[in-house]
């Protein structure tokens, strides 16, 4: 693990053995400064990025463990059975409910209340545009860990969720400590927290609607509701799929709100692939790690891979 | 979860500003106030809703134990003290979390502008070969999660010894696939004709890349430079394997050993931490968020 790259090395200060081979000479050259460019870069890129990603996915198809680490020549190649293992693994299995739970549920809400938002913030207000942007934003910004503080201790069985709901006649449940509950709220706390940034999008995809269109649909007779359906939706298609996008390499990664508030409990119920992964890790289990995570990696390429498919196909 | 750095489709930095939205219709002024008054009450509403938890955190900060756990629950605290926030400063060395964290986040923001701007100058106006080779790798990373690389990083930083240095908080950080992209997309919008018209005179293509190149680039930097500041300030699975001893920690990881340690139950404690580990953050973005609000919109959109 210790060789990154075997680059050109920039020699530059040889004077060229003679002008005559001009142009090749010049291209040379350049490759040369090109790479030196690139050089810093492209070595810390290739230690810290590349060679831990090939790694992980040599180390999938070992048994490495974390006894291993300071005599790797003791591991054994076991082919695929890291993979057959995790899928023998009822708690992985789960996992990969969990997060399809967490996706399914989580992308639509989420894209719902930004589209709303930001077609709410695009319908002609004058006042307070810039406060209501900043403010659907702020819990973009802010740290998972502080922000996983104050939720706990809102979705508290007495806390100030549950104060909300009873004042409306709702008896909420005990969230964090319910296998119905939990996941919901991780997902409320999602959209909390995604929303600003999908806004933001939409926002700036909507500034392509034309209004000459929205006019003259509206003197045709067109209501409010078919010139969203049928002008505003599809112009901002492209829009809304890169949302979905972005959205769902991120929410399949899904692991920071069940880490900070549930620990992946109870009984699992919020347990996600990273979680498992991350899980998998700390009881040494390298080479089942490994073989998660890039089963994770391929459900992402894929469904990205599909998405950009979708896009393109009527573009 | 994500943040808003994930990038796919190819940007250029072209601002979301303040562009007027449909043209509100002349005459008909009844139809056109009533559903206007509406949206502003559901605006507001929404709005008071999302900064709710943040109001709670502050108010509840400033409040004893014993009225944190009275129930009903108080709004304003009834007995205001500052006892929470002061234990953070006397005892519990928040100044060398904010230390670490600051220190992390800097050095990642400028590693992250000179590497990626470098790369990214070669990538978008020079001939190489290897050159898409290189930028295609580096798009594919793009979608690689956190956890693919996490188990073989933390066995390459503790062969090397660095584990609880700073070194091994920031190294993996310091040359991100996001900042190659913006930088590169940016750079391509330069024209030739600049860059032509410099190497004719003479200019070495690091002098170009300094004195040609970089002064066009405020833009994109302030991008990255937010983006990547953000992401480290927040950054928190790292630094917790990574930090082992206090002297290490950064805000966010202090917060959560904190939080689940022997101060679990310290609610007034954890508010108060709460709060400071947000306050520099919200600040900066308040201070900053015509940039902010940029720097989604350019990379996130066409």
């Amino acid at each position: 693990m210790t060789a990154t790259t075997s680059r050109p090395r920039v020699a530059g200060a040889g004077r060229p053995g003679g002008q005559r081979t001009g142009s090749s000479y010049r291209r040379r050259r350049q490759a040369l400064i090109a790479w030196a460019f690139a050089l810093p870069f492209v070595a810390l890129f290739g230690v810290f990025m590349l060679v831990p990603l090939i790694s992980s996915f040599a180390m999938s198809f070992t048994d490495f463990t974390s006894r291993d680490v300071q005599n790797p020549l003791s591991v054994g190649f076991v082919g695929l059975e890291q993979y057959s293992r995790l899928f023998a693994n009822p708690q992985f299995l789960r996992s990969m409910l969990n997060t399809g739970y967490f996706v399914v549920v989580g992308i639509p809400l989420t894209m719902a209340v930004a589209l709303g938002l930001a077609v709410a913030l695009n319908s002609g207000i004058k006042r307070f545009r810039t406060v209501f942007r900043v403010g659907f934003y702020t819990p973009v910004v802010t740290s998972i860990v502080a922000i996983a503080v104050v939720w706990r201790f809102i979705l508290q069985p007495d806390g100030l969720m549950n104060t909300f709901l009873g004042a409306v006649g709702i008896q909420g449940p005990d969230w964090l400590n319910s296998t119905t509950w939990a996941m919901p709220a991780m997902i409320l706390m999602a959209v909390w927290r995604n929303m600003g940034t999908l806004m933001i999008i939409f926002l700036a995809g909507l500034q392509n609607v034309s209004a000459e269109m929205l006019e003259a649909a509206e003197v045709d007779g067109a209501n409010a509701w078919q010139r969203f359906t049928r002008i505003t939706l599809p112009t901002l298609r492209p829009t809304l799929l890169l949302g979905a996008v972005l959205l769902s390499v991120g929410y399949l990664q899904f692991f920071e709100e069940p880490f900070v508030m549930t620990k992946g409990g109870p009984l699992d119920s919020t347990l996600s692939i990273s979680f498992f992964t991350f899980n998998q890790f700390g009881f040494g289990q390298y080479g089942l790690a490994s073989a998660a995570s890039y089963v994770l990696f391929v459900a992402i390429a894929l469904l990205s891979l599909f998405q950009f498919r979708a896009l393109r196909s009527k573009d | 979860m994500t943040s808003p750095t994930e990038t796919l489709t190819p940007a250029s930095p072209r601002a979301e500003t303040d562009t007027p939205g449909v043209r509100p219709r002349p005459g008909k002024r009844r139809r056109r106030i009533r559903p206007q008054t509406l949206t502003y009450v559901l605006l507001v509403l929404g709005v008071v809703a999302t900064l709710l938890p943040f109001a709670w955190m502050l108010l509840g900060s400033f409040k004893t134990q014993g009225e944190l756990l009275r129930r009903p629950i108080t709004w304003w605290p009834e007995d205001p003290t500052l006892e929470n926030y002061s234990q953070w400063f006397t005892s519990l060395h928040i100044d060398t979390f904010f230390f670490n964290s600051l220190l992390v986040a800097v050095v990642t923001v400028l590693g992250n502008l000179l590497f990626c701007s470098m790369v990214g100058y070669v990538l978008a106006k020079m001939d190489f070969p290897g050159k898409k080779f290189l930028f295609l790798i580096v798009m594919v990373t793009l979608m690689v999660p956190g956890v693919v690389t996490f188990v073989p990083l933390f066995v390459m930083v503790s062969k090397l010894g660095l584990v609880n240095t700073y070194p091994a908080l920031f190294l993996p950080f310091l040359a991100g696939p996001l900042g190659v992209f913006l930088m590169r997309q940016f750079m391509t919008g330069i024209p030739d004709s600049i860059i032509e018209a410099a190497r004719i005179d003479g200019a070495s293509e690091l002098r170009i890349f300094t004195r040609v190149v970089m002064p066009l680039c405020g833009p994109p930097l302030a991008t990255l430079g937010i983006l990547t500041f953000l992401t480290s300030w927040n950054n928190f699975l790292w630094p917790l394997v990574a930090a082992q001893s206090q002297d290490k920690y950064t805000l966010p990881v202090a917060l959560s050993l904190f939080s689940t340690g022997q101060d679990a139950t310290n609610y007034g404690l954890l508010l108060a931490g709460s709060v400071l580990v947000i306050t520099p953050i919200i600040l900066l973005f308040i201070m900053l968020q015509r940039y902010f609000i940029q720097s989604v919109a350019a990379t996130g959109i066409k």
